[in-house]
């Protein structure tokens, strides 16, 4: 609780004795080249596999003939959209994105980068960690864009190349019945996800003390922290919003 | 001129610095000396206010610094550069962008008036063509004197210095040491360094402050050092064999 509290703070601290606009469009800009390439590859590759392997579990479940085999990629679909491109890829956002920020952030904190920026009478948590959070809120939401049409490809392509469905079956599925509204759902969520993965990273990070040990577990500390939070919002944001 | 009046900072209720009073001279290095363990630390983060003493104040030429509102405070931050004991180089930023950065954040030069004076700074610490290395491809001795010049590239009033040559080879440490006093007469300005070592004090130790576990218990030149009469500065001074035989014998230097 007394975490929450500081967190809080950490925070608002953000917002005081900002810097000027120009300074903070670069810094954006750079944290969100960062992020992007540094993501992007798996992210791909992470949302292309669980397309795949969701249709050729689902078809496996499905053996019932009477069901037509375009609920297939209907089902891939939903799962998708609703929780694999934004929840579960939050989580591998969480392992790569959050922890070397909290990693950069802390070795920062133990080599005095930090106070040396204090020193200079910069507002080192509104230079180091506002643009961190404000870039994840803008790449995120790309990236689980990306992820979602790279699953529904993974999907496509191992529905045809097997010969689980036709190409026809699975666009049909895709478009079967669809609701836009879980569209803005996904993005809704990833939003929220964007934003505590990074200020809970920052935050555990910023706030390192002692040495490179310390470090280690200050970005273990922010995933599994992060990873938390993810999943208990994902759990309100569904009851709120669904 | 620096001065600090009756400050006192504890840690979770343990007592760190008790009641310390001083001045640190404009044009002189100040020294800051004790064993480890001692308060140094604490006591220059108190007096550039990375750490908020609990007791106490601290004036810059007469302004109220730990008073002072945001405003003022960031005016008198501008004036001060900071050496750290781990040089605290941005490690994402190669040499030339770590000097020009409290150019960048603190000034508004262009970037050809900014890119002279990271280069005069960089000369002035004995360092050329490393402008574009990375602090992770040069020595630790190199990476000081980047810190150093870092500290004094916006022409600071007050300079800061965290053991300085902690870590360096005697040679280097002198090196550096005569830097830091050189710089400090040239520019006429109030630098305060916290040290344990002997050679610096001895070196260059023009205004000596001794701490013993949070308290100050001496404050003089390195001219009367050796005859403080004060038996823990003795036994700090006086560490080996060598140098226990030369007490008594040696009456000034
Ligand atoms: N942030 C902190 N929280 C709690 N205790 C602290 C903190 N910073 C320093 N201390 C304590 O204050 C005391 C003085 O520390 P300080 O770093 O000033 O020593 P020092 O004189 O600089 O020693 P050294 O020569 O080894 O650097 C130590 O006992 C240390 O444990
Ligand atoms: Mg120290």
């Amino acid at each position: 609780m007394k975490g929450f509290g500081k967190y809080v703070i950490f925070l608002g601290s953000l917002f005081v004795r900002r810097e000027t606009f120009k300074t903070y469009y670069q810094l954006v800009l750079e944290e969100c080249i960062i992020i992007g390439i540094g993501s992007i590859l798996l992210f791909v590759l992470v949302s292309t596999f669980m397309g795949a392997v969701s249709t050729i579990q689902t078809a496996a479940n499905l053996v019932n003939p009477l069901i037509p085999r375009y609920i297939i990629s209907q089902v891939v679909r939903e799962m998708t959209i609703l929780e694999l491109a934004p929840t579960v890829m939050a989580i591998i956002y969480a392992g790569k994105v959050g922890s070397s920020m909290a990693g950069g952030l802390g070795t920062m904190r133990i080599t005095e980068q930090i106070d040396a920026l204090e020193v200079m009478g910069i507002n080192s948590s509104s230079y180091l960690v506002l643009p961190k959070i404000i870039a994840s809120i803008l790449m995120y939401p790309l990236l689980v864009i990306v992820a979602g049409v790279c699953s529904l490809v993974g999907g496509y392509l191992v529905g045809t190349l097997t010969g689980i469905m036709t190409a026809e079956d699975y666009i049909y599925g895709i478009r079967l019945a669809f609701n836009p509204y879980f569209i803005s759902f996904a993005l809704i969520k990833s939003l929220v996800f964007a934003f505590l993965i990074s200020s809970i990273s920052s935050y555990k990070g910023y706030y390192t003390q002692g040495g490179a040990l310390e470090v280690g577990i200050a970005s273990t500390s922010a995933v599994t922290t992060s990873v938390i939070a993810v999943l208990l919002s994902d759990y309100f944001l569904a009851q709120l919003l669904l | 001129m620096i001065k600090i009046n009756r400050i006192s900072k504890a840690f979770n209720g343990k007592p760190v610095l008790d009641n310390i009073s001083g001045e640190f001279d404009k044009g002189k290095t100040n020294l800051i000396i004790g064993s480890s363990g001692t308060g140094k630390s604490v006591l220059l983060k108190c007096i550039v206010g990375l750490l908020q003493p609990d007791q106490g104040s601290v004036y810059f030429d007469l302004r109220n610094f730990t008073e002072a509102d945001k405003d003022m405070k960031s005016e008198i931050r501008r004036e001060m550069g900071m050496l750290f004991q781990g040089s605290a180089l941005f490690d994402s930023k190669n040499v030339e962008q770590n000097v020009m950065f409290p150019l960048d954040v603190l000034t508004t030069k262009t970037l050809e008036e900014k890119l002279d004076r990271v280069n005069f700074c960089l000369k002035r610490v004995g360092l050329e063509n490393v402008n574009s290395k990375m602090p992770s491809e040069i020595s630790g001795g190199m990476k000081k004197r980047v810190g150093i010049a870092r500290a004094i590239v916006n022409n600071p009033n007050y300079l800061f210095c965290d053991e300085p040559n902690s870590g360096l080879d005697p040679q280097t440490s002198i090196v550096i040491d005569e830097l830091i006093k050189e710089i400090t007469e040239e520019y006429d300005i109030t630098t305060v360094v916290v040290t344990h070592d002997m050679n610096s004090v001895m070196g260059i130790g023009e205004k000596i402050m001794f701490l013993y576990k949070g308290h100050k218990l001496w404050e003089g030149s390195y001219h009367e050092i050796m005859n403080s009469g004060v038996k823990e500065l003795d036994d700090f001074v006086f560490t080996n064999k060598v140098m226990k035989n030369l007490k008594g014998k040696v009456t000034s230097l």
